[in-house]
């Protein structure tokens, strides 16, 4: 029997939200309603990380690959009948430049199956390699498997970068009957998917990594702690961890060995701090997720006082590869002190948006207008990038050649953290952007520290002011000064990183809080009690941009003259700026 | 007691403290938020007082103790979409809904949540709608994707 050709259908969050599942089902029924079905495999992947909508592949048996970019429903027709049957390729949605240069400067580890293979198909896995890394595992000795994954040099992924091997090494030498793996899946800064995207997409790989876990500490208990805010990735992990228990990945006698093994999964109810570690574990036993203090480390106290292992997602899914190819394999990638791939989540006023793994050591500027595809509006430059989330700061674009690496990002205020990038152009406001992560930081924190419950809130109230033109000169070094003292005076990660994204901001863009606080102004043109309404001539291309999308008809325009906005029409809604690409409205 | 609790309260026979959240989310998933009535019968079932019980649910927050709308809206906060513009995206909202987050409209067919993010940051800015996303929301667009919901609610009848 000749092999079938195959059809991707990119079926993630984001996939099936621009109507993946449609297209599939006619994919379906146009196949069989010509009798061709038999000589096809509809394959239904993960979200391969770039945001085009529906993506759709067609594979040859040779390998041969064609990839359509923003598929819809009217277009199944055309690529069953042009491209399948008469074997010329439906140029209208074909995969331009962008689509091939996202993927040509990434490397692919962690993100490898993720929009290559059937998540839910668990054979596609194994002819993958899957379960080959968990096999020749369970042969080995567990000491062998520590110190492999320590001489690897891989560390967390989720944010702190501990030294993973270490972590292991330690739950191993713990005593105690049972212990436990935890995978921390509550991916609550906002801004990063990749934890989402790799379990949606490639769900095996992760319980694949926290079976070898398991097997080189001595646990025999393993608990995914995911997002409630994730149902497709609960549900397919579920299935994933259904479907390796059938096959005898996990239970009783994990690929045939005397080591037992087993995986439930705990959905979290909505609180960014039960990613810190010993809330996380709080909120498994039925507790408020607040955080404790450290030491007993979980690897000595973890999950109902036994010795525990919890690293995320990313970091588990790295481990099948780094049993399977050698420690030196992976130390050979990234740089010095940070080996391996990251997976960022890029976003933001920025061409390309998605996942994008590069070597660690890749510098900020390369990830933008390499896998980025540079800005988003041609007009407006690169101003700053905010890394780490509300833990992270923000960078300034003369900063831009930073390799991304742990030690160089702390140097700079910001944080590796979980790996969100949101790129920010001119017309982003640094104050606002400050504000933003203080609010949000203020709604997740614990409660249980004066300095981050009642200092943040201070923080905020003061931000607040400053962007509604109310600041007053002693406001920024308030800022500074109750910055620091939340940093040095709080008990948990949140705590203790919360300010970052004030203080950086403060360091790096000064003369944006000056321009608030002195001026009155918003030189980015965001802040909206701060805005005039009027349109700036010499900014101004006469695209009637502003005056199509006003819903009070207070804007003024004629082909070839420039806007003008009727003060007394104005309802302050702020349209026109929003729709204004070129910061010609202040 | 209704028969969904009954049920709920018999897959946990013999739970302890461990399975609060997840009771919880499950006596969510079917009511549609936590009543009082359902907090007292999981606390008689746990041996847990009631005030412990509110003390884990209004940590997190998932759980909610009023009746949402028929069509349920979350916009996205998530730093993508804040710098996307969501923060006017909800102003809109709240404008043409007349309530302001975390409240449900006087007819009962909306109610507006604002979440921290969604994960589809590429979309931004996003909002959900029953499970349903509406990717890159432009401002002008909210009224017609409210019309949407409304037609389909007298279509589908029962307001």
């Amino acid at each position: 029997m000749s092999e079938k050709r195959k059809i991707l259908i990119c079926m993630g969050t984001s996939g099936i939200a621009a109507g993946a599942t449609g297209v599939a089902r006619l994919f379906e029924q146009e196949l069989g309603k010509r009798n061709l079905a038999d000589g096809f495999q509809i394959i239904r992947t993960g979200d391969r990380g770039l945001f085009r909508d529906v993506l759709v592949d067609v594979i040859e048996p040779d390998g041969q690959r064609t990839t359509y970019e923003y598929v819809k429903a009217e277009d199944v027709v055309p690529i069953v009948e042009e491209h399948l049957i008469e074997g010329n390729p439906y140029a209208k949605r074909l995969a331009g430049k962008s689509y091939h240069d996202f993927f040509k400067s990434q490397m692919r580890i962690v993100l490898k199956n993720c929009g290559e293979i059937d998540p839910e198909d668990i054979e596609a896995y194994v002819m993958h390699d899957g379960y080959s890394a968990l096999r020749k595992a369970v042969q080995d000795d567990s000491a062998q498997i520590v110190k492999t994954v320590t001489d690897s040099g891989l560390r967390g992924r989720g944010g702190a970068g501990f030294l993973t091997g270490m972590k292991w090494k330690f739950c191993r030498e713990a005593a105690g009957d049972q212990k436990y793996i935890v995978c921390n899946a509550d991916e609550g800064d906002p801004g990063a998917f990749m934890d989402r995207s790799v379990l949606e997409g490639d769900p095996h790989a992760v319980i694949e990594g926290m079976a070898i876990a398991g097997f080189a500490v001595g646990a025999s208990r393993g608990v995914v702690y995911c997002r409630a805010e994730y149902p497709l990735a609960v549900k397919r992990l579920q299935k994933a961890i259904d479907q390796s228990r059938e096959k005898g990945f996990l239970g009783k006698s994990v690929c045939g060995s005397p080591f037992e093994f087993d995986i439930s999964i705990m959905q979290g109810a909505g609180a960014f701090v039960c990613g810190e570690e010993t809330a996380l574990l709080a909120s498994i036993e039925g507790k408020r997720g607040t955080p404790r203090i450290k030491p007993p480390f979980p690897a000595q106290q973890g999950l109902w006082g036994k010795p525990t292992v919890i690293n995320n997602v990313e970091t588990f899914a790295n481990v099948p590869h780094i049993i399977n190819h050698g420690a030196e394999w992976f130390a050979s990638i990234g740089t010095e002190k940070s080996k391996g791939t990251k997976v960022f989540a890029l976003a933001g006023k920025v061409k390309n948006t998605g996942l994008v793994e590069v070597p660690m050591g890749t510098t900020i500027r390369e990830l933008v207008f390499g896998p980025g595809g540079g800005m988003l509006h041609k007009k407006l430059g690169l101003k700053g990038v905010q890394l780490g989330g509300p833990s992270g700061g923000c960078i300034p674009a003369a900063m831009a050649d930073t390799p991304i690496d742990y030690e160089s990002l702390q140097s700079t205020g910001a944080i590796m953290g979980s790996g969100g990038v949101i790129i920010m152009d001119e017309k982003t406001c640094m104050v606002d952007v400050a504000r933003y992560f203080t609010g949000f930081t203020v709604s997740e924190s614990c409660g249980q520290c004066t300095p981050c419950r009642v200092g943040l809130k201070r923080m905020h109230e003061v931000l607040t002011r400053v962007v509604e033109g109310e600041g007053v000169p002693a406001d920024l070094e308030f800022l500074g000064n109750m910055g620091n003292t939340i940093c040095s005076t709080s008990l948990c990660g949140l705590g203790q990183t919360a300010p970052n994204p004030v203080l950086t901001t403060l360091r790096y863009f000064r003369d944006e809080f000056d321009a608030h606080v002195h001026r009155r102004e918003c030189p980015a043109h965001v802040c909206t009690t701060l805005m005039h309404y009027e349109v700036i001539e010499d900014m101004c291309i006469k695209c009637g941009a502003c005056a199509k999308v006003c819903p009070a008809g207070a804007v003024t325009w004629e082909r070839g003259k420039t806007a003008r906005i009727d003060p007394a029409k104005c309802t302050r809604c702020n349209a026109c700026n929003t729709a204004c690409k070129y910061m010609a409205i202040r | 007691m209704s028969r969904a609790m009954d049920s709920i309260l018999k897959k946990y026979r013999r739970a302890g403290i461990d399975s609060l959240i997840p009771m919880l989310q499950d006596v969510q998933a079917e009511q549609g938020y936590l009543s009082k009535d359902a907090v007292a019968e999981i606390g008689r079932h746990l041996k847990v007082p009631a005030s412990k019980i509110y003390g884990v649910a209004t940590f997190y927050n998932q759980f909610r103790f009023e009746k949402l709308g028929r069509y349920h809206i979350q916009i996205c906060r998530g730093t993508a979409c804040h710098v996307k513009g969501s923060a006017t995206l909800q102003k809109v909202l709240e404008q043409q809904l007349g309530v302001k987050a975390g409240q449900t409209t006087r007819d009962g067919l909306f109610s507006l949540e604002v979440v921290a993010c969604i994960g589809a940051c590429g979309l931004a800015p996003v909002i959900s709608v029953n499970g349903e996303f509406h990717a890159s929301v432009k401002q002008e667009e909210v009224g017609k994707i409210l019309d949407v919901y409304r037609r389909r609610a007298e279509s589908e009848g029962g307001v």
